[in-house]
């Protein structure tokens, strides 16, 4: 019998073969057990990662990735330079010029009073921690039937403390809440807007002590709130759009 | 120019950036300039020939790219652990996590062969074809990265799995 290229054996775990060449391999493996062990080993290994990674087939396709339209990357160029241009200040005069129809601030209420019920909570802040950052996460977004992401925002100094599913005139709300060194904290509310999908500028509301930050983004309202000066409360949130729309 | 030719793809995109990649995130982020590009570049694509190749060549593409650039693959720190004989009995309870962590171990030239191969089911010359390497290459790659799984599999518990310098 002449030798078996290592070739050949990966063809009799992964090819369609004809009848003469699997006879001919079969005859090998009876008289070659290592190498007969070793397909077996390679057989399993195909059937291992198919059934860890087949499952991706059947989660839903994030909305962002169904809406790539071409010439994207001349649309990110050009939000790129509004965002060198504008950093911050930039923003707040978009916003002024935008129809400021776009979202109800009674979106920006409901995040504030989330936010006043919430942020002051010293036993039970969050239903699931950050100690379970992507267990939360997973939750949330299948909740809202959507891919979310907990912004990381350790450089400007708030660590993620964790999460709850709120419910809101919308269904599920997402809520993150993030706190600094000295206690302070902030919430993001993320919740489904109706309609069509769109994109505003970034809108500031004073509700009492909160200040809030919101916007639409796709699908998906945004607020972030907490009891600090809008100017810091702005560059948090222009942080958190960012990395939610890289 | 019909979007749904491409569209129906994503699934299978995600499946192996996700293998690939590993992080969610990251996976569809490498989906998404591979999308971008597609879309950029699609009056190149020939209509007729396989598309879902021609995806798989533009997300390699675009991952060697990244991988270059924004240096994902802290793996490649890692050193050869040294192969260390079989112990059959414990490959009957192998955990998928294990699977997991031992696919992170391999280069990432060998991970896109063997998944290409193993669960896109690709056909080697569709490989060849795909990351535009020679089928010798492909033949080599494949061939290596399935005898450390193996070796690094049968392992498991005899040593640690990570071997970090």
């Amino acid at each position: 019998m002449k030798p078996l290229a290592e070739a050949e054996l990966h063809t009799y775990i992964d090819g369609a073969l004809s009848e003469s060449a699997r006879a001919e391999i079969e005859a090998w493996l009876a008289s070659h057990p290592e190498d007969a062990e070793r397909l077996r080993a390679y057989a399993e290994q195909n059937a291992l990662l198919r059934s860890l990674y087949n499952p991706v087939l059947d989660e839903p396709v994030p909305p962002g990735l169904l809406a790539v339209r071409p010439h994207a990357g001349l649309r990110y160029a050009a939000a790129a330079a509004i965002f060198a241009l504008g950093i911050g200040l930039g923003w707040i005069v978009r916003g002024m010029f935008i129809a400021p129809q776009m979202l109800p601030t009674s979106f920006a209420r409901l995040a504030a009073t989330a936010h006043a019920v919430y942020a002051p909570e010293v036993r039970h802040p969050v239903e699931v921690t950050a100690d379970e950052e992507q267990h939360l996460v997973n939750w949330l977004s299948k909740r809202l039937g959507t891919t979310l992401k907990a912004p990381k925002l350790g450089p400007l100094g708030y660590e993620l403390v964790g999460g709850r599913l709120l419910s809101g005139p919308q269904g599920p709300v997402a809520h993150f809440m993030y706190q600094d060194a000295r206690g302070q904290r902030l919430t993001l509310y993320v919740s489904r807007q109706r309609g069509e999908p769109r994109d505003t500028a970034f809108r500031f509301s004073q509700e009492d002590r909160v200040s809030v930050f919101y916007w639409v983004g796709g699908n998906f309202g945004y607020a972030l709130s907490g009891e600090i000066r809008r100017e810091q409360l702005l560059q948090v949130a222009d942080v958190v759009y960012k990395q939610l729309n890289p | 120019m019909d979007r749904r030719l491409i569209i129906e793809h994503i699934p299978r995109l995600r499946r192996y950036a996700r293998a690939l990649v590993g992080d969610r995130y990251v996976a569809d982020d490498l989906v998404q300039d591979t999308l971008e590009r597609a879309w950029n570049k699609f009056y190149l694509w020939r209509p007729g020939s396989d598309l879902r190749a021609w995806l798989f060549t533009i997300m390699h593409n675009v991952f060697v790219n990244q991988a270059r650039r924004r240096r994902y693959e802290i793996e490649q720190a890692m050193e050869e652990v040294p192969a260390v004989s079989v112990r059959a009995t414990q490959s009957e309870h192998l955990e998928l996590q294990d699977v997991d962590r031992v696919l992170r171990s391999l280069s990432p030239d060998q991970r896109e062969v063997v998944l290409l191969v193993a669960v896109e089911q690709l056909t080697y010359e569709e490989v060849s074809g795909a990351l535009e390497i020679p089928i010798g290459t492909v033949m080599s790659r494949l061939s290596r990265a399935r005898e450390r799984m193996r070796q690094l599999l049968g392992d498991q518990g005899v040593m640690p799995l990570k071997v970090v310098k």
